[in-house]
């Protein structure tokens, strides 16, 4: 067991799903060509000031209403100044003293079922920046504005996690919430949820916090996790030599999986943040947060207590029947159309979960409908079909097909279940496999138990696997011990 | 007498009743420039392609009936206010190449009243100054001495109005920068409430004090700019969405039931015996129109300096950082790397007044300073806010001297930053208060104009217009004309 409690807290920035930017009417559409999508406010150009996108604003007070936070009815934007090259206008626009989002709680389930609660310290809204492209350009640097004035909202954790498992399971429970509440796309591949992780070390029982190192901008949940843990054993192993750990923002990098420092605190900025005055206080009326409020879905921890409480699912696998929106539908569609919870359960989160991972499709362009899935498990629970042929029938369904019927038609794979037809089968086996059938009369019970599969196999296979299993084994048993 | 003369009122009315053309009028103020700007410097660039085009098509919308409030007027704009296609070089290195891709607030509604423009003055770089004489296109003369300041920022707004160059210009006034110029050159000059003209397209210097005004020879001139200056825009989150004043309307309106307020701290011992007494002669000229003059006190003004070189420093060190040579405006040569581009475009890019700012501001908003000085500084400004308000309770319009002093020969307070901030001692409280203010033509000394300020409440430019009228139409310190240029 080791001597050391990790701890981190995490800043997330979450790209707003706005058309436009927070400050200009521009698109916010990803992937248009370089500063295609740069205005005259997104370019800095002198004269030019902001203007508060307030779909930006409600957005972020949806989040905050979402995790039941206290919402500031009267939030500052503030100008956090440095320079870089894809900041134009040399600050960046952001809140400090007076974020629109206070402090809060988050509810996390880990995979063992147990719950945690990580606190919120606030988030705040920003404007995201440009993108510095330094390929392609011969020793420059090509400076794409697209991004710039895209909005986020900052979310900061207290420091209330104590492993990577914690953490990434916070990652993906926020991940889920602010897609489910329609805030974000939750497409991390284009950079729309971006992870800063905090991590310290502190000998077990400790109540003081050690010195912490940030690591920027991971944008993947399997890129957090391996950071987490190489940043856990950089720090045990220097403390362990007795050496202290600097503090100081380190970069990682996926590909090869190792971090390496940045900036120390010393080389730290300082922000001069400071009121902007081209911005008026945001202002949010108690009558707007009740109609916010009341524009919000149904959220994945309520779906997920539903769902544990309506059909009878396990914590885990609620959990990820509630994590998305298009699962949840999904899920509920099968259920509601096949009758049985349990099954569509199984078959969302295994063969078609296995199915969607291995062509890297998500839910919502799956060839399978739900009504196509719930007439499958239908034909199971009717003796249609055995459950090794239904995989055969969903790979049809999958394959454009048409529905389990017609797939069950068209294959023949429809179950014999004629005793007479069955009886016919097992004699055969048995008269082909002669010598097999008088050693299993011969052995005793424990060897008898293991050559009865080798029976079974052989008349699966004469009924090319449509026979149904539970009258074979009878009828095996019958005609053998007679 | 000449159309140079005349007030841009008197020339509206005279293309009004169609004994002269837009076209003329242009012709005849850029022949004026062509002549005599090269001793004024007044202005940065001339557009009098534009201009021209821009008057044929003022005459063609009078001739279709389509004629706006500024129809066929001459107008020049402050070289701050971007405008389509033409460089804006807020009269520094760093812009000189600037050409704008639209049109500010300012520029536009002017241009759609049908003004013409003949071009964009000269001015202190980035309106950082007192004396004009900080722009990257040499000092400002005043058309009064040519050997003195004509005031700054608007310098070059001023003395080309004063020059009779132009019957009217846009200015800005963080400070004083519209008030300043106006008394030193004998013009009047109208900064309105903060909020009322939007800032689009007005290149910041310190955002929460810059407002646009409108520079001319007479009251009644500055109404009619005025009219088509102020309205709300969404581009602006901090200009204002109130009902449209008529200014025009109440231009007469006789001044019995006023009170006038002649706050003790305008008037110090140190003040110019000279100056002093021409502010309170105008209070009486008032007071023989019916207006009730009192005693008032802004107790707090005091310190209105200090915290004013706290707050716009830094405002202005944030609002200068976007240019950094990387996307528009000046670039060293060869940079050899990310570091050497910043530091040499903005060492060589700004000018040292501008440098200086950007390093007191710097300073102020800095971990450790911040408390001590921007806080403090804000605290002060609702503290000089708190006192008008008190005041104000009392009377309608402040009165005072606009400057504490005659414009001073160029070159005079050159390296005195302190001497010369301290010019502005008088003007600088309506810009913390988001007040408006206006200063008028009140007397000569030396030869040299006198300007005297009024203050109103908030939103009563429309009063502070009317009392000014009404002076104006008792003295002739608006008419009073420099010998340069002839008659």
């Amino acid at each position: 067991m080791s001597a050391w409690e990790t701890v981190i807290g995490l800043e997330i920035h979450v790209q707003l799903a706005t058309k436009t930017k927070i400050f200009s009417g521009a698109s916010t559409a990803f992937g248009a060509e370089p500063n295609s999508h740069a205005s005259l406010i997104d370019l800095a150009l002198p004269g030019t000031l902001p203007a508060l996108n307030r779909e930006a604003v409600n957005m972020a007070a949806k989040f905050g209403l979402a995790i039941g936070a206290e919402i500031n009815r009267r939030s500052i934007f503030e100008r956090k100044n440095y320079f870089y090259p894809d900041l134009p206008k040399g600050y960046q626009t952001t809140q400090l003293a007076e974020p629109i989002v206070g402090a809060g709680n988050f509810e996390i389930v880990l995979d063992d079922g147990s719950r945690k609660i990580v606190r919120i310290h606030h988030a705040h809204l920003e404007e995201d920046a440009g993108k510095s492209l330094h390929e392609d350009f011969h020793g420059m640097t090509g400076i794409d504005l697209n991004r710039a004035g895209t909005p986020l909202i900052e979310v900061v954790t207290e420091p209330d996690m104590r492993s990577a498992e914690e953490a990434v399971a916070f990652a993906r429970a926020l991940h889920s919430l602010v897609s489910a509440i329609g805030i974000c796309d939750g497409d991390m591949s284009q950079g729309s949820l971006r992870f800063d992780v905090n991590i310290s070390m502190r000998r077990k029982g400790e109540e003081k916090l050690g010195t912490r190192t940030e690591t920027k901008n991971l944008n993947s949940f399997r890129f957090m996790e391996m950071a987490i843990r190489k940043e856990v054993e950089r720090q045990i192993d220097i403390l362990e030599d007795g050496g202290s750990i600097i503090q100081e923002t380190r970069l990682f990098n996926g590909d090869t999986g190792e971090s390496r420092s940045m900036r120390s605190k010393e080389d730290a900025n300082d922000y001069r943040y400071f009121p902007c005055p081209d911005m008026l206080p945001v202002v949010l009326t108690e009558a707007q947060l009740v109609e916010l409020k009341n524009s919000l879905p149904e959220l994945p921890q309520q779906r997920q207590g539903r769902f544990i409480e309506q059909y009878g699912l396990s914590d885990y696998d609620a959990r990820i029947l509630s994590a998305d929106l298009a699962t949840s539908d999904y899920f509920e569609a099968v259920t509601k159309q096949s009758g049985d919870a349990k099954m569509a359960a199984n078959w969302i989160m295994g063969e078609l979960a296995a199915k969607l991972n291995a062509e890297e499709k998500t839910i919502a362009d799956c060839p399978v409908s739900a009504a196509h899935l719930a007439e499958l498990i239908a034909r199971l629970k009717d003796n249609t079909i055995s459950s090794k042929i239904a995989k055969q029938v969903f790979e049809g369904c999958w394959n454009g097909e048409g529905s389990p019927d017609q797939v069950i038609e068209a294959r023949g794979l429809k179950q014999v279940s004629d005793t007479g037809e069955l009886q016919k089968m097992v004699d055969q086996v048995i008269a082909d496999n002669a010598s097999q059938a008088q050693a299993y009369r011969d052995a005793d019970e424990i060897k008898r138990t293991k050559m009865f599969g080798f029976f079974v196999g052989q008349a699966m296979k004469a009924s090319r696997g449509k026979a149904n299993p539970q009258q074979l084994n009878e009828l095996l048993q019958k005609a053998l011990n007679s | 007498m000449t159309l140079h003369q005349l007030s841009l009122t008197e020339l509206k009315s005279l293309l009004d009743d169609g004994k002269v053309s837009a076209r003329e009028l242009t012709d005849h103020f850029l022949a004026r420039i062509e002549k005599l700007d090269g001793e004024l410097n007044s202005f940065i660039t001339v557009t009098a392609e534009q201009a021209r085009r821009e008057a044929d098509a003022a005459d063609a919308a009078r001739s279709q009936g389509k004629a706006g409030l500024l129809n066929g007027l001459p107008i020049a704009h402050k070289d701050i206010f971007c405008t389509d296609g033409v460089r804006t070089s807020c009269a520094s290195r760093m812009l000189d190449n600037f050409i704008s891709p639209y049109d500010a607030t300012v520029v536009e509604r002017m241009r759609n009243a049908g003004a013409v423009m003949l071009g964009k003055t000269n001015m202190d770089e980035f309106a950082m100054g007192s004396s004009n004489e900080t722009s990257f296109y040499g000092p400002v003369k005043n058309p009064w001495d040519l050997s003195r300041v004509p005031g700054g920022s608007s310098g070059g707004s001023a003395a080309a109005i004063a020059g009779r160059l132009v019957p009217a210009a846009t200015g800005t006034d963080t400070g004083g920068s519209i008030r300043q110029p106006a008394a030193l050159n004998g013009i009047t000059g109208l900064k309105p409430t903060y909020g009322s003209i939007s800032r689009w397209g007005a290149v910041a210097f310190a955002s929460s004090l810059d407002q646009a005004g409108p520079m001319a020879k007479t009251a009644a001139d500055c109404a009619l700019m005025l009219q088509t200056m102020v309205g709300h825009d969404i581009k602006d989150a901090t200009s204002v969405d109130r009902p449209a004043d008529n200014y025009l309307a109440n231009l007469d309106k006789p001044l019995a039931g006023l009170t006038v307020g002649l706050p003790e701290e305008f008037f110090p011992a140190t003040l110019d015996d000279r100056i002093a007494t021409l502010a309170r002669e105008a209070a009486r000229e008032l007071e023989r129109q019916g207006a009730k003059v009192v005693s008032v006190s802004l107790p707090s003004i005091g310190l209105s300096v200090p915290a004013y070189y706290v707050i716009a420093p830094a405002e202005a060190s944030s609002n200068m950082s976007r240019f950094d040579g990387v996307r528009y405006g000046y670039r060293c040569q060869d940079p050899v790397d990310l570091m050497d581009l910043y530091k040499r475009s903005r060492s060589e890019g700004f000018g040292a007044e501008v440098q200086r700012r950007i390093l007191i501001g710097t300073y102020a908003l800095s971990h450790g300073y911040y408390d001590a000085y921007y806080v403090r500084a804000q605290k002060v400004r609702r503290l000089v806010r708190d006192d008008f308000v008190r005041a104000f309770e009392k009377v309608d319009v402040i009165l005072g001297p606009t400057t504490p002093e005659l414009a001073f020969p160029l070159g005079a307070k050159k390296n005195a930053p302190l001497t010369m901030y301290m010019t502005d001692i008088f003007t600088i409280a309506a810009n913390l208060a988001g007040l408006p203010a206006l200063s008028m033509p009140a007397g000569m000394i030396d030869q040299l104009p006198v300007g005297v300020q009024l203050i109103g409440n908030y939103f009563r430019e429309g009063q502070l217009l009317n009392v000014a009228h009404r002076y104006q139409q008792a003295t002739d310190w608006h008419r009073q004309a420099p010998a340069f240029g002839g008659e």
